[in-house]
């Protein structure tokens, strides 16, 4: 061991870490500001939106009327009225879309991952689900009117409106229960059968609890895009001014329709309507997708 | 409680491979079987062939008899799930149910067969948890969910599950492959202490463990890969460990291969 030599004798050194040289740190800030200009653009159009609805809505929103009254017997120029029959109308469609919608829907994702993984039957499905998901909501419309109206033979009426809704939250639903029993481990629907446990019960006790934190999420985001569909609207059911509780009978007003009708009034009172409406839309949608994350917090696995 | 298993010339196929060839072997009561071999030797699929575990992966198929104490579980009209409420199994892999507390998870099995007594499912909990050597550490936190212990206290969550519903045999699937010694060796003694109850049946791919737990040791070995496995040879654990009648088994145990 000659150590004193040998440190000597060893050859000099570059160090490890060299500052950084000129051309990385042009490059490095001309990443960082590119970026951040997306993000701002794409952020400025949202704001905007935003800031817009906020500004000409909130007036009519801050009159109490806005949550009790309709705009029955209201002449063009007329301030005044309230939204009452418009949120009536597109609360009492969405649930009644939904109470189809959602049965139907988790009872096919359950059957394509439990019992039809693979077999034509459930490839088929798929694809078929696949297809609608693409589905323009004013076909969905053209379709019911067909359907409910040409050939059947009713009237167009709020529950028109809530089949065309059905056709276009059906694969939503589908799609994200089968995503969601999905990712459920299989190891524990085999914990399950080996405590002797049916395959029925396995799927209502085990399986879906396990996923229905996002099971419901998914739902009630279906839910929030369908209540803004306006399209079959147009087709299947006529605006009212006056409050209509009866989904099967008359006109029926909801709030994208009323958007719709109120610009129509060109006079100032529409637009005050029109406005008034789209910022109650808009604040109906956040306030669902709020309860979807509480929902998905409340009923997500635990560890604690 | 606690039966034997015959298995009469038992093949096993998953689609069309053959996965496993003719199986013969007794495991006896109130004892403990390890299954021995290297990988894909199929050994794993005769253990979860054992109480209809086989068949839940879709295209797989059975030939041959399983007899518990004569009967056969592959009988016509035999229902799957009343074998599986029989003989029970403990998996690779800790796998609590996610969304029960403790509790909840030790009782799973008569709950979900609509069991409501409290008392009675309270009394089952503790008897449980102190078969599997877990209810010291958990019984101030039954209500908690499953999924916060640590993974040999999860394996043994999993183990006082299967023998809640007192099966007459207790299949065990590499249950401590996972698990770090400290584990591995609780749950040892444990296996030491059912089989004073149960019948038990384990695969194990640590050949101490096998020599340490078991009174009779089976050996599997496959030819290669598309190969069916087979049952080399099986015996008294002493005999197979220092005395194997097959050169294969002497290769396999010494480390010449495996």
């Amino acid at each position: 061991m000659r150590t004193d030599t040998a440190d000597i004798e060893r050859p000099a050194r570059t160090p490890a870490f060299q500052p950084l040289s000129l051309g990385r740190k042009v490059r490095n800030h001309a990443a960082t500001t590119l970026f951040a200009l997306a993000f701002v653009v794409a952020v400025i159009p949202l704001l905007w939106v935003l800031v817009t609805l906020v500004r000409r809505g909130l007036v009519p929103m801050l009159n109490a009327d806005w949550w009790t009254h309709s705009f029955y017997g209201l002449l063009p120029n007329d301030f005044g009225g309230g939204i009452y029959h418009a949120l009536v109308g597109t609360l009492e469609q969405t649930l009644v879309c939904a109470l189809i919608a959602v049965p139907l829907g988790v009872s096919v994702g359950i059957f394509l991952i439990e019992y039809g993984r693979n077999s034509r039957l459930a490839k088929t499905t798929t694809f078929m689900v696949d297809i609608l998901s693409g589905l323009p909501s004013i076909v969905a419309g053209l379709f019911i009117y067909a359907l409910w109206i040409t050939t059947f033979g009713f009237d167009r009426s709020g529950f028109a409106v809530s089949l065309s809704l059905v056709l276009l939250m059906l694969p939503v639903v589908v799609r994200v229960t089968e995503t969601m029993l999905m990712i459920v481990p299989d190891e524990l629907r085999e914990a399950s059968y080996a405590l002797g446990v049916p395959k029925w019960k396995t799927i209502v006790k085990v399986v879906l609890p396990t996923s229905l934190s996002g099971i419901l999420t998914g739902i009630i985001l279906g839910l929030a895009r369908v209540m803004g569909e306006t399209a079959p609207l147009l087709i299947l059911v006529g605006y009212s001014r006056a409050i209509n509780f009866n989904l099967f009978d008359g006109p029926m007003a909801s709030l994208p329709l009323t958007v719709y009708t109120a610009r129509k009034t060109s006079t100032e009172a529409g637009e005050y309507r029109m406005w008034g409406a789209a910022l109650t839309l808009v604040l109906l949608i956040m306030l669902i997708n709020l309860i979807a994350t509480l929902l998905s917090k409340l009923f997500a696995v635990k560890t604690k | 409680m606690a039966k034997r298993l015959d298995i009469e010339n038992l093949n096993l196929y998953y689609n069309k491979f053959h996965a496993v060839q003719d199986v013969s072997l007794q495991v006896h009561a109130r004892s403990v079987t390890a299954f021995i071999g290297p990988s894909g030797c199929g050994k794993s699929t005769v253990l979860r062939s054992l109480n209809r575990m086989h068949e839940v992966v879709p295209g797989s198929r059975v030939e041959g008899r399983v007899l518990l104490d004569g009967e056969n579980i592959y009988a016509p009209g035999v229902d799957p799930v009343q074998v599986r409420r029989t003989i029970g199994m403990v998996f690779q892999k800790a796998n609590p149910f996610p969304t029960m507390s403790i509790r909840d998870n030790v009782v799973a099995g008569l709950k979900l067969a609509g069991e409501k007594n409290k008392r009675k499912l309270d009394e089952i909990t503790e008897r449980s948890l102190r078969g599997a050597n877990l209810w010291e550490e958990v019984k101030d936190r039954l209500n908690k969910p499953g999924g916060g212990l640590s993974g040999g206290q999860q394996q043994r969550l999993c183990i006082a599950r299967a023998i809640a519903v007192q099966p007459d045999v207790l299949l065990m699937d590499e249950p401590c492959s996972a698990l770090d010694p400290i584990s591995t060796l609780a749950i040892e003694d444990l296996i030491a202490e059912l089989k004073k109850d149960y019948t038990i049946v384990i695969v194990t791919h640590n050949m101490q463990q096998a020599a340490r737990v078991s009174d009779q040791t089976a050996f599997f070995n496959v030819a290669g890969v598309g190969q069916p496995g087979k049952l080399v040879e099986i015996g008294e654990t002493g005999k197979i460990f220092s005395n194997p009648s097959q050169k294969a088994t002497e290769d396999y145990i010494s480390g010449r291969f495996g």
